[in-house]
C-alpha cells in the first residue's frame, strides 16, 4: 500500500475523536464529517460551546452525529393555540444528559418567533411554540436536526390521552386527602389526650365538629374514585376491593357524624380520611407504573415511524405519512430503506430482507409483480412499489385476524389482588355483621354501641395495607425493569410472567440479531480499506461491514452510487466497494447478500453476510435452563439455519418452516397440556403466537404489530432481558405474597379486639399506619437486588 | 376557648394555603418532568437573545 493510500485509509487502531460527535475520524482531523463540522460551528457561533464541556456522552448510545434523516409532513401535527401561536410536540431521539436539553432549548430560543421550547427529560419530548406561519416548523426542526438529534412529530390529537387526566385527578384527590388527614389527626391527638387529662365535654364537642367539617367534604371528594368503582362493580353484580372500602368509609363517617351530634366520646373521622389517604397512595403508584410503561412504548413506536416517499403523477417526489397513502399510489423505496406500505413491485429488481415479516433469515431477489409487505428492507437498487389496499388476502390482515382470535381465546388472567378480594370482601362484611348481631341480640347492647363495634371491625380490617401490597411492588419492579431497558406494557404481565414454565423463541431477529453481520473471510488489509469506505454509507450492508471492523474512520472523498456501491479515487486509481456488477466481477449471481472490493493492482475481495446470534445468547439460554424452564424454538425459517442456531444454543426442541397459523396452534397445544408459555418473538408472523401465549416479549426492533401485541418490550442487542424479566417477576411475586400475608395477618390479629369493642380511634389509626408502612418497606426489597 | 378557636382557624388557613399552592403547582405542570429539573439548575440561563423583547413563556 502506498504512502498516499495509507493517508487516505487511516489505521483503525489510532482514530482521533470527532469534536462534535465523539466518533472516530481521520487522525489530525477535528471532525468525522461535514455535518459534525457544521454543527460545531453553529454551536460555537451561538456562544454555546460550553455544551461540549458539560455533556456526558454514553458510548453505548447513538452519537449526536447529524445524519440525513427522514422528512416528516409536520403540518398535520401542528396545533394552533388560543393565543394564536403554533404548537408542536415531538419525540426527541439522542438526548443523553442535561446538557443536550440545555443545548436544544437554547438554540431554539434564539430562533426568531419562538416563544417556548422545552424538552421534558423524563418523557424525552420537545414542546415547541412559536408565533408566525406553521411552515416555520420545518426550519426549526431542521435547526435541531443539524445538531445531531432526531425529532419525530406526535399527532396532536393522539397526545390528548385520558390517562393523563385520570392521573392528575388522582393526585388532586391525594392532596386533598393528605391535607384533611393531617389536620383531622391534629384535632384527634388533642381529643385522645383530653380523654385522660379531663378535657371538658364542650371542648371535645367543638373539636369533633371541626374534624367533621374538614373530613366530610374531603371524604366526599377524595373518596370518589373508590365510590365510583364500587358502584360500577355492584351494578354488574360483582364485588371488588372497593366495595368494603366504600361501605366502611361511608358507614364510619355516618356513625361519627351521629356521635358528634349527640356529643359522644369517640369519632372515627381520622380513621376514615387516613384510610382514603393510604389507599390513594396505592392508586397513584399503580397508575404511575402503567403510565410510565405506556409512554415508553409510545415513544418507541414513534421513533420508528417514518414517512414514505410518494411519486406524484407529475413525477415529483413528496414525503407523506404512511396512513395518508391511498391504494394505487406509487411509492419510491431508496436502497437501504424499509418499505413503508404493503404493495406490489412496479419497477426495479431488488434484494429484499423480509426477516421481520416471514422469519426468513436470508434476503431474496424480488422483481416486478412480486407482493411486498411493510417492514421489508431494500438491500438492492431503488424500487417503485404500487401500494395496495390492506385487503383480506394480505399477510398482515391474516395475522391481525389470528391475533384477534388468539386474544379472545386467551381468557382473562385473574390478578392476585382480585383473587384475594374475591374472598376478602364477603368475609369482612360477614365479620362486621356478626359483630353487630352478637352485640345487639346476645349482649343486648344499645344499637349505637353495636354499630360502633361493627364499624371498628370494618375500619381495622379495611384493606389499606392490602391495597398497597400489590401496586407498591409493581411500581418498584416496573421501575427496576425500565432502568434495564425493559418496558412493561401490561399491568398484569408481571404476575403472568412469574408463573411461566415454558419459553418459546422465534429464531430470526429474536435469538439472532435483527441485522445481518459480515462474515469473516477476507484478509486484514482488505477489511481495513472496505471498512473505511463502508463507514461513509448508511446502507445496511455497509453498516454491517463497518460494525464488524470496529470503529473504523470513514475515508474522505467517498462517492456513493445508490443501489450499486461506493467508490473512492485513491492515489493509484479507483477503489470500489459494492455489488458484483458494480465492481465488474462476472459470474456472481447476486442472489445472496455480498459485497466485493476491487483495488487497483490487487485481487478482488469478497465479503459475505450471515445472521449472527445475539451477544450473550448462549449464556442467557443456559441461565433459563438453570431456572428449570422448558425451552423451544418455533421458526418460520428453513431447517438448516434453525438447526444451526438450536445446536449453537443447546436447545433440543425446535421446529422450522412453520406458518403463522401453525405457530399459534403449537403454542395453543402447549397451553392445552397445562404449560404456561412465554413467547419471545419479533416478526409479523409471530404476532398470533405472541397473542396466544400466556405472556409475550418482543425486542424493540420488532414489527409494529408484534410490539403492540407483546406484554414486554426490551431494548438493546442482548438477550438477557428475558432472564432479568423472569427473575424480577418471580421476586416481585414472592414479595407480593409476603405483603398480602403480612396485611392479612395483621387484620386477623386486630379483628377480635375490634369485635370486642376494645379498639379506640387511636389504636385503629396506629394499627392502620403501621401495617401500611410495613408493607411499603417490604416492597422496597424488590428494588434492592433487581437494580 | 377563644384562643383555641383562633388557633384552629390559623392552622387551617396555613394548611389550606399549602394545599392551594400544591394544587396550583400541579396544574401548572411542575411535576411533569422531575428528572429534567434536577439537571436544569446546573445550567445558567444564556444571555437574552437579540431581537424584540419576548413575552414570558406561557404556562402549559
Amino acid at each position: 500500500m502506498s504512502a498516499a493510500a495509507a493517508l487516505a485509509f487511516p489505521q483503525a487502531d489510532a482514530p482521533a475523536a470527532c469534536r462534535h460527535c465523539g466518533e472516530a475520524c481521520a487522525p489530525g482531523g477535528a471532525f468525522c464529517c461535514a455535518g459534525c463540522a457544521a454543527a460545531y460551528r453553529t454551536i460555537s457561533g451561538l456562544g454555546l460551546a460550553s455544551y461540549y464541556e458539560r455533556r456526558i456522552l454514553d458510548p453505548a448510545l447513538r452519537a449526536p452525529r447529524p445524519e440525513q434523516t427522514e422528512r416528516f409532513d409536520l403540518a398535520r401535527c401542528i396545533a394552533t393555540r388560543a393565543d394564536g401561536a403554533q404548537e408542536l410536540t415531538m419525540a426527541v431521539d439522542g438526548v443523553q444528559c442535561g446538557a443536550c436539553v440545555w443545548l436544544i432549548e437554547q438554540v431554539l430560543a434564539r430562533e426568531p418567533g419562538v416563544i417556548q421550547a422545552r424538552v421534558n427529560m423524563t418523557t424525552r419530548r420537545l414542546r415547541l411554540a412559536w408565533h408566525g406561519s406553521p411552515a416555520l416548523a420545518d426550519r426549526l426542526v431542521a435547526t435541531v436536526e443539524r445538531l445531531g438529534y432526531r425529532l419525530i412529530p406526535f399527532d396532536a390529537v393522539q397526545l390528548e390521552t385520558s390517562a393523563d387526566r385520570t392521573g392528575r385527578a388522582l393526585i388532586r384527590a391525594l392532596a386533598v386527602a393528605g391535607f384533611a388527614a393531617g389536620n383531622v389527626m391534629l384535632m384527634s391527638i388533642g381529643i385522645w389526650a383530653g380523654l385522660t387529662q379531663g378535657m371538658g365535654p364542650g371542648t371535645r364537642s367543638l373539636l369533633h365538629w371541626v374534624s367533621a367539617l374538614i373530613a366530610l367534604p374531603a371524604i366526599a371528594y377524595a373518596g370518589m374514585p373508590f365510590f365510583r368503582s364500587a358502584w360500577a362493580a355492584l351494578r354488574r353484580g360483582r364485588t371488588s376491593m372497593d366495595v368494603p372500602i366504600s361501605v366502611g368509609v361511608l358507614l364510619v363517617s355516618a356513625i361519627s357524624l351521629a356521635e358528634t351530634i349527640e356529643g359522644g366520646d369517640h369519632t372515627y373521622f381520622d380513621s376514615a380520611i387516613t384510610l382514603l389517604f393510604f389507599l390513594l397512595i396505592g392508586r397513584v403508584l399503580d397508575h404511575r407504573a402503567r403510565g410510565q410503561a405506556r409512554a415508553g412504548a409510545e415513544q418507541l413506536l414513534a421513533l420508528r415511524s417514518a414517512d414514505v416517499t410518494v411519486l406524484e403523477q407529475d413525477g415529483t417526489a413528496v414525503r407523506r405519512a404512511q396512513q395518508s397513502v391511498a391504494p394505487g399510489t406509487l411509492i419510491l423505496v431508496a436502497p437501504g430503506e424499509r418499505i413503508g406500505v404493503d404493495g406490489v413491485i412496479a419497477h426495479g429488481q431488488a434484494l429484499l430482507d423480509a426477516s421481520l415479516i416471514t422469519g426468513e433469515s436470508l434476503p431474496a431477489p424480488t422483481g416486478p409483480g412480486a407482493r411486498v409487505f411493510a417492514g421489508a428492507l431494500n438491500l438492492g437498487a431503488a424500487l417503485t412499489v404500487r401500494a395496495t389496499a390492506t385487503g383480506a388476502a394480505t399477510l398482515l390482515a391474516e395475522c391481525a385476524r389470528l391475533i384477534a382470535a388468539a386474544e379472545e381465546r386467551r381468557g382473562r388472567h385473574v390478578l392476585l389482588a382480585d383473587r384475594v378480594a374475591r374472598h376478602y370482601a364477603p368475609a369482612v362484611h360477614l365479620c362486621a355483621l356478626t359483630t353487630f348481631l352478637v352485640w345487639t341480640l346476645v349482649l343486648h347492647a344499645p344499637v349505637m354501641t353495636a354499630l360502633l363495634a361493627a364499624s371498628a371491625v370494618l375500619i381495622i380490617t379495611c384493606p389499606c395495607a392490602l391495597a398497597l401490597a400489590v401496586p407498591a411492588v409493581q411500581v418498584i419492579a416496573t421501575g427496576a425493569l425500565f432502568r434495564r431497558g425493559i418496558l412493561l406494557k401490561s399491568g398484569t404481565a408481571l404476575e403472568r410472567l412469574a408463573e411461566i414454565d415454558t419459553v418459546v423463541f422465534d429464531k430470526t431477529g429474536t435469538l439472532t440479531l435483527p441485522a445481518l453481520a459480515a462474515a469473516p473471510g477476507a484478509d486484514a488489509p482488505a477489511w481495513h480499506v472496505a471498512a473505511s469506505l463502508a463507514a461513509a454509507s448508511r446502507h445496511p450492508l455497509a453498516r454491517a461491514l463497518a460494525a464488524a471492523a470496529g470503529r473504523a474512520a470513514p475515508a474522505e472523498g467517498v462517492i456513493e452510487h445508490p443501489g450499486q456501491g461506493l467508490s473512492l479515487h485513491g492515489a493509484d486509481g479507483e477503489i470500489r466497494l459494492g455489488s458484483p456488477r458494480f465492481c465488474g466481477i462476472a459470474g456472481a449471481d447476486g442472489d445472496t447478500p455480498e459485497l466485493w472490493l476491487t483495488r487497483p493492482g490487487q485481487d478482488p475481495a469478497r465479503f459475505t453476510f450471515a445472521e449472527a446470534l445475539r451477544p450473550g445468547a448462549a449464556a442467557t439460554i443456559r441461565g433459563l435452563n438453570d431456572l428449570g424452564l422448558d425451552l423451544r424454538i418455533i421458526s418460520g425459517d428453513r431447517d438448516a439455519p434453525v438447526r444451526r442456531a438450536a445446536c449453537a444454543l443447546g436447545i433440543a426442541r425446535w421446529q422450522a418452516g412453520r406458518s403463522p397459523v401453525d405457530k399459534a396452534a403449537l403454542i395453543e397445544g402447549l397451553r392445552a397440556r397445562g404449560a404456561r408459555v412465554l413467547m419471545v418473538g419479533d416478526g409479523l408472523n409471530d404476532g398470533p403466537c405472541l397473542a396466544a401465549a400466556d405472556v409475550s416479549m418482543s425486542p424493540s426492533t420488532a414489527a409494529d404489530i408484534s410490539q403492540t401485541v407483546a406484554d414486554l418490550v426490551f431494548q438493546g442487542d442482548r438477550l438477557d432481558p428475558v432472564t432479568i424479566a423472569i427473575a424480577t417477576a418471580r421476586r416481585a411475586r414472592r414479595v407480593m405474597r409476603q405483603n398480602l400475608a403480612l396485611a392479612i395477618g395483621y387484620n386477623i390479629l386486630a379483628l377480635p379486639l375490634a369485635a370486642c369493642g376494645l379498639v379506640t380511634p387511636w389504636l385503629a389509626a396506629a394499627a392502620m399506619s403501621s401495617s401500611s408502612l410495613l408493607v411499603m418497606a417490604n416492597s422496597l426489597r424488590v428494588r434492592g437486588r433487581a437494580a | 376557648m377563644n384562643v383555641m378557636l383562633w388557633l384552629i382557624l390559623a392552622s387551617l388557613t396555613v394548611a389550606g394555603g399549602g394545599l392551594g399552592v400544591f394544587l396550583w403547582s400541579l396544574r401548572s405542570g411542575q411535576y411533569d418532568d422531575l428528572e429534567g429539573a434536577a439537571h436544569r439548575i446546573l445550567f445558567d440561563d444564556a444571555p437574552p437573545p437579540p431581537g424584540p423583547k419576548r413575552s414570558a413563556p406561557p404556562r402549559s
